[in-house]
């Protein structure tokens, strides 16, 4: 099959945006703003992107509800949470502009909650120091996604008036999916795929491209993710020459559903525990005392009477450790239920019903018990919820110039930004920290791509051939009609993700599971789809298979060579951290058609900012030399201030002797 | 432990297609898009439907079960009697696209024609302060999932096709709502807007949109019917309309909207009007020079002028006081076609070679 | 919208779905029910009205809200509270000056705007049932768009409700001054319902709160927003609740005048 056999339909952009969630919309704003033509593409209607499950809310210092709160305590907070895994310089951004990428979205019509004098109300959340998560009741993710998205057919509304057209400068292509990222030797030069209404396929002819599709969650059964989560983007990377780093640390959600099986995954947010909602296992015990680490020893509290003063009073009392970071509490869940003190249905007890009235508790929590109300037939104001771990995020991802959002590797023209993006978060996220990340990380892709555009001497272009194999690699699956139902790949590839590959992981199930993936390999290159081309589900999966294998097996890849255990990534036979491992990202890239993993260091923090934290709380995670360079550093900052405290004084003697 | 349940599906597209008879086996817990799964795994790998987030949050799944507009996703089969054969079909309002999913394109458009947030131009961001009670109104909308269940049961379009192009539908009225009871919005012609252009007019409010919302927004008690009295306030009412003779206050500027359906090509732009990409000449001798290698795509060229008007904001189409014999070229009178090469936006394929 | 873009609208057909309404649930019985009950209503207050007799209980000052106030020249004198001025016409209602008041109230009441166009206008009998009607215009032109005259008719319903309320203050009599009965305790229950009625419409919402921009400017308006609203909620309930009450009162006036009952007295 050739190109001139095949209709397919051409578009000219300077800015190609993937994904049109928090972060692609973001991005796609800005690179419009800048004067850019910019395309948008959505694999689901626009507006319906992952991002509307976000409930907790949009993290920023602004200091609203305690005015202590500023970038330095968030970026402390950010820091904690990843387990100084963390991209400092990502970390920094984030903490310094995401309070302006908030209220810029009051600017679009975004109507967050109030406090009493107006301004933005903000809430307690797992890992964060202070109440510091702007957020609308339970949907702060929705209403992020509605203001974005209003603001996009708001800037098309001024296209209209001054172009004529609506599409003029952006437009949205829905229901589209991008199979391959086209090249020019090493630059961008445009986007293949199809739309999935017809099955028609697309080129899109453009010098730059922002990655920003989520995440990977469909890999395994137990997701709150939606089908879309496929991990597009981190494969269209890999194949277009970029990197992966941190493929190891998957975030599960402490708090999923776990009854009825078929919402299994879906989540509870995390502010049920905010507003006083405990952990108890079918023993009636609140077993979370039991599971506080060394290095959080000092900010929770000991004993349940604390912990109930501190939801009335934060600042004189410690907080409950419901409230430890996620991975901290998943892990907590996941042992109870091995030790048999679990749910029937295999979760553990979460009780909001025994400490709040249930008016109060409607008030907070509106789709909380909209939703367990309909999809479990279960009132969360008169019984506990059953929740157990759900796969929810991915904090490894492209890796990227944390500046500019433009990934590394080979590749020239791409950007990526939002939860496709690997470093911010470190080993570890922070709840409230994904939708800042969207904003802050979106908007710097949008904008550096714009400027990157500017730059080109001479626009890329796609060639022949390379269309050519993108139909063909499209068509294959239907054109086959002996190979296997891409449900049941997509099932075993999740059963063998889910059992080996989860949330506690041993060294043999790894390498067990790296033979499995091999494997699967070899069947989805022969996965046959049924039916013709028109709206055909079968058919995008088989796609999509392709993405999720080769994600998969970066992530067991480097979750069998990190030997240690650090947020994200727990290894039974190395249960402790590593300082060593701290200083260490692992870098996945594909060579041909294998995955190829390398360690690369960590970049080192300014003194500015290493200095923002203890050195009793460094002493946790730094290694001995890396101590000793911190104490180096503190004694000259000690006798610099000493010699400028002296100055000081010399200079006041001196005043006064003069004023004698 | 699951039990045999009997559907009936529609299949096809906008060609034709017809009621096909399943059997699946259904779970405890389990609802219909559950069910829709199961038969896309087994029986019908190509059955159509759209879904994302399983957990009435995102307002794909929508499709009428039991001839009733609903969400897959949120409709759980123990509502339904063990014997009972469940009926599922596409939204019927809008066009097919094939089996469950239907073109909903008419939402999106009518959305990209009610005017945006308007934000007071003295307000920097982070000076924004708004109570909650002032907020709270239009916090109800903004719950809006858009799942067009509203939209689809409407009877306006839904029994009358016709009635599209000048009716917005219930989501966009609580669109306007919301606009008009934001705080800050700094727009005061929503209520005619709504009026006029979207049709507020023909909603008779028999509140099927509120009864089928899956978020419970009020989109008639709280949304339609104050709209409709914003509309009584400006338009209908004696004691506001007496109040204004005798106080002469509380007038507020009738403001008309521009239809989008009026013929909008002969409104001149303000000639001040920023730029324009994709035709006419550049002034720009280095922008010029990339434009030629087909580089700079966003170059900036000057507006066509727009042609003159007369005191009354018309075209002179008489030959009598117009200078020319004909009406005035749309694309402004300074432009010539063809338009010379240099001034197009064209790359050559082989262009980079000969530079 | 990538099927906008790519296909022009109305090119597309609708599914092939050749049953009208697919729904299985009894969905006829909400409207049949409306018809039954507003038929019934209107056939007996037609009757009553017509009836010119027994709506005023001499003895205890009771009178119909049917007939109040009675404003013809062959109303009883000691029952036309605010004059005569009608003449005494089979054709006139007794209380000419507030029936057709109360009845366009109602008539253009959200609630019953949407009561009668599901049951009787079938437009539609119910929700996702086809509209019994080849076109649709809905109130956007005359005769319907009146209905956006609802407000004018909520001011005279508040003084038509005022009137309603002094003849139940003037109603605590009896031969020798003071004194009350059940007649009295129906008759202000049935004005409590009936300002509850009043209260609740829609367009009350609106003029004492709901056309703000800033709820927090005027705290006193926006707690009788939310008190109205929460009434408002009940606006259905009420609609019902008066149909009820008017009828019950006027028959039980209508028993005591006409000597089919006495009346239960509490203090004289």
């Amino acid at each position: 099959m050739t190109t001139t056999t095949t209709r397919i339909e051409r578009h000219h952009y300077d800015v190609v945006v993937i994904g049109a969630g928090g972060a692609g919309l973001r991005a796609a704003i800005e690179a419009r703003l800048a004067g850019k033509k910019t395309a948008i593409i959505s694999k689901s209607l626009f507006g319906k992107a992952h991002t509307v499950m976000a409930e907790g809310g949009a993290a920023a210092a602004m200091g609203n509800v305690n005015s202590r709160d500023n970038w330095q305590v968030h970026f402390r907070d950010t820091m904690r949470g990843g387990k100084f895994l963390n991209n400092f310089r990502m970390a920094e951004l984030h903490a310094k502009e995401a309070p302006q990428r908030i209220w810029e979205l009051e600017t679009y019509g975004a109507l967050f909650d109030r406090t009493k004098d107006g301004k933005i109300s903000q809430r307690n959340f797992g890992g964060h120091e202070y109440p510091r998560l702007a957020h609308v009741g339970d949907r702060t993710g929705l209403e992020m996604i509605r203001t974005l998205q209003q603001k996009i057919v708001s800037l098309q509304q001024e296209d209209r008036r001054t172009h004529g057209s609506y599409d003029a400068r952006i437009r949205v292509f829905d229901e589209t999916t991008i199979t391959e990222l086209m090249l020019d030797g090493d630059r961008i030069a445009g986007a293949f795929g199809y739309y999935r209404e017809s099955g028609e396929f697309i080129l899109f002819e453009a010098p730059a491209v922002v990655l920003a599709t989520g995440g990977v969650g469909r890999s395994y059964k137990v997701t709150s993710n939606s089908w879309e989560y496929t991990g597009d983007g981190h494969a269209l990377a890999l194949r277009a020459g970029a990197t992966l780093i941190n493929m190891e640390f998957l975030q599960f959600h402490p708090t999923g559903m776990v009854w009825p099986p078929s919402v299994k995954g879906i989540l509870v947010t995390e502010s049920v525990r905010g507003d006083g909602g405990i952990l108890k296992n079918s023993e009636g015990k609140r077993f979370m005392f039991d599971y506080v680490p060394d290095v959080f020893r000092k900010q929770y509290a000991e004993t349940e009477e604390e912990a109930d003063r501190w939801y009335t009073d934060p600042d004189n009392n410690r907080r409950p450790p419901e409230l430890l970071p996620r991975d901290e509490v998943a892990r907590a869940i996941n042992s109870e239920v091995k030790a048999g003190r679990g749910t029937p249905a295999g979760g553990v007890y979460l009780d909001i019903a025994s400490r709040l009235p249930a008016e109060e508790i409607r008030r907070r929590l509106p789709s909380m018990h909209h939703q367990f109300k309909g999809l479990a037939d279960v009132d969360i104001t008169k019984e506990p919820m059953e929740v157990g771990p759900t796969c929810h995020y991915v904090m490894g991802g492209i890796e990227v110039d944390p500046d500019s959002g433009a990934a590394y590797g080979s590749v020239r023209g791409l950007f990526a930004a939002g939860e496709v993006t690997g470093g911010m978060h470190g080993s570890n996220r922070l709840g409230g920290n994904s939708l800042s990340d969207l904003l802050v990380f979106g908007k710097r892709a949008g904008g550096h791509a714009s400027t990157y555009v500017d730059q080109l001497a001479a626009r890329p272009r796609v060639a022949v051939s390379m269309v050519e194999t993108a139909v063909e690699t499209a068509l294959a699956p239907l054109q086959r009609d002996t190979g296997e139902n891409p449900y049941t790949l997509q099932q075993d590839l999740q059963a063998v993700m889910g059992d080996l590959v989860g949330i506690i992981r041993r060294e043999n199930e790894l390498e067990d599971a790296l033979g499995r993936l091999a494997e699967l390999r070899e069947r989805v290159a022969k996965v046959s789809a049924s039916g013709g081309r028109r709206y055909n589900p079968g058919w995008h999966l088989a796609l999509d298979l392709r993405n999720m294998l080769v994600v998969s097996e970066c992530t067991a890849k480097a979750a069998l060579e990190r030997r240690e255990s650090r947020g994200g990534h727990t290894r039974e036979d190395y249960p402790t951290m590593d300082p060593q491992w701290r200083r260490i990202n692992l870098v996945c890239s594909l060579e041909g058609d294998t995955v190829r993993l390398d360690r690369k260091p960590l970049p080192k923090m300014r003194t500015e900012l290493i200095s923002l934290f203890d050195r009793a709380e460094l002493a946790k995670y730094l290694t001995d030399e890396e101590l000793a360079e911190f104490d180096a550093l503190a004694a000259a900052d000690a006798k610099a201030a000493a010699a400028a405290t002296a100055a000081d004084a010399a200079g006041a003697g001196a005043a006064e002797k003069e004023n004698r | 432990m699951g039990t045999k349940r009997q559907f009936r599906i529609w299949r096809g597209d906008a060609d034709g297609g017809d009621l096909q008879d399943y059997t699946v086996e259904v779970n405890e817990g389990e609802v219909v898009l559950d069910v829709i799964h199961r038969l896309q795994a087994t029986e019908a790998p190509d059955l159509a439907c759209r879904w994302n987030c399983k957990a009435g949050k995102c307002g794909s799944c929508s499709m009428e079960i039991n001839g009733l507009p609903k969400l897959g996703c949120m409709t759980r089969m123990s509502t339904f009697e063990e014997n009972e054969t469940i009926t599922v079909t596409p939204l019927r309002t809008f066009p097919v696209i094939r089996d469950l999913v239907t073109d909903v394109s008419f939402n999106y458009e009518k959305a990209r024609e009610t005017p945006a947030f308007a934000p007071p131009a003295d307000l920097a961001p982070g000076d924004y302060r708004m109570q909650q009670v002032d907020v709270e109104r239009s916090q109800e909308f903004r719950k809006c999932i858009e799942c067009f269940l509203c939209q689809t049961v409407c009877h306006v379009i839904r029994d009358h096709d016709e009635n599209k192009s000048a009716f917005a539908g219930p989501r966009y009225f609580i669109r306007a709502a919301e606009l008009d009871m934001h705080p800050l919005d700094t727009k005061s012609d929503r209520k005619e807007y709504a009026q006029s252009e979207q049709g507020l007019g023909f909603c008779n409010i028999t509140k099927c949109c509120t009864e089928v919302c899956p978020e419970h927004i009020k989109i008639t008690d709280n949304g339609i019917i104050p709209m409709k009295e914003r509309v009584v306030d400006r338009r209908y009412d004696p004691l506001v309309w007496l109040g204004s003779k005798i106080f002469r206050r509380g007038q507020v500027p009738q403001t008309f909207v521009t239809s989008e359906h009026s013929p909008g090509a002969v409104r001149s732009h303000a000639p001040s009007g920023g730029t324009h990409s994709h035709a006419g000449g550049s002034h720009d001798a280095k922008s010029e020079t990339q434009a030629q290698q087909g580089v700079n795509w966003h170059r900036e060229v000057p507006k066509p002028t727009a042609p003159a008007v007369d005191a009354s904001g018309r075209l002179p189409l008489t030959e009598l006081t117009f200078d020319r014999a004909a009406a005035p070229s749309p694309f402004g009178d300074d432009v010539t076609f063809p338009l010379p090469p240099e001034h197009l936006n064209f790359a050559h394929p082989q262009q980079d070679e000969k530079h | 919208m990538t099927s906008s873009a790519t296909n022009p609208r109305g090119v597309r057909a609708r599914a092939a779905i050749a049953a009208k309404t697919l729904r299985t649930d009894r969905w006829w019985l909400a409207p049949l029910a409306t018809v039954i009950g507003l038929g019934a209503w209107i056939t007996y207050a037609t009757v009553r009205v017509f009836m010119h007799d027994h709506y005023w209980v001499e003895k205890y000052h009771y009178l119909t809200p049917f007939y109040s106030p009675c404003v013809t020249d062959r109303c009883i004198p000691e029952a036309s509270h605010f004059g005569q001025y009608l003449p005494g016409w089979w054709i006139i209602p007794d209380a000419a000056f507030t029936l057709p008041f109360l009845l366009l109230f109602r008539l253009t009441c959200y609630y019953y705007r949407k009561a009668y166009y599901r049951s009787f206008w079938l437009s539609p009998p119910a929700c996702a049932v086809p509209d019994g009607h080849a076109s649709y215009g809905g109130e956007t032109r005359f005769p319907l768009i009146v209905q956006n005259s609802h407000r004018y008719f909520f001011y005279f319903a508040v003084v038509i409700s005022l009137i309603n309320s002094w003849d139940v203050v003037l109603a605590f009599r009896s031969p020798d001054g003071f004194g009350f009965g059940l007649g009295n305790l129906i008759l202000l229950g049935n004005v409590i319902m009936l300002w509850g009625y009043t209260i609740s419409c829609h367009s009350c919402r609106h003029i004492i709160g709901g056309r703000l921009k800033h709820f927090s400017k005027h705290p006193v308006r926006y707690r009788a927003w939310g008190f109205v609203s929460w009434l408002n909620v009940r606006h259905m309930q009420l609609a019902w609740i008066t149909l009820g009450t008017l009828a019950l009162t006027d028959f039980y006036v209508m028993s005591v005048a006409a000597g089919w009952i006495s009346d239960l007295r509490f203090i004289n």
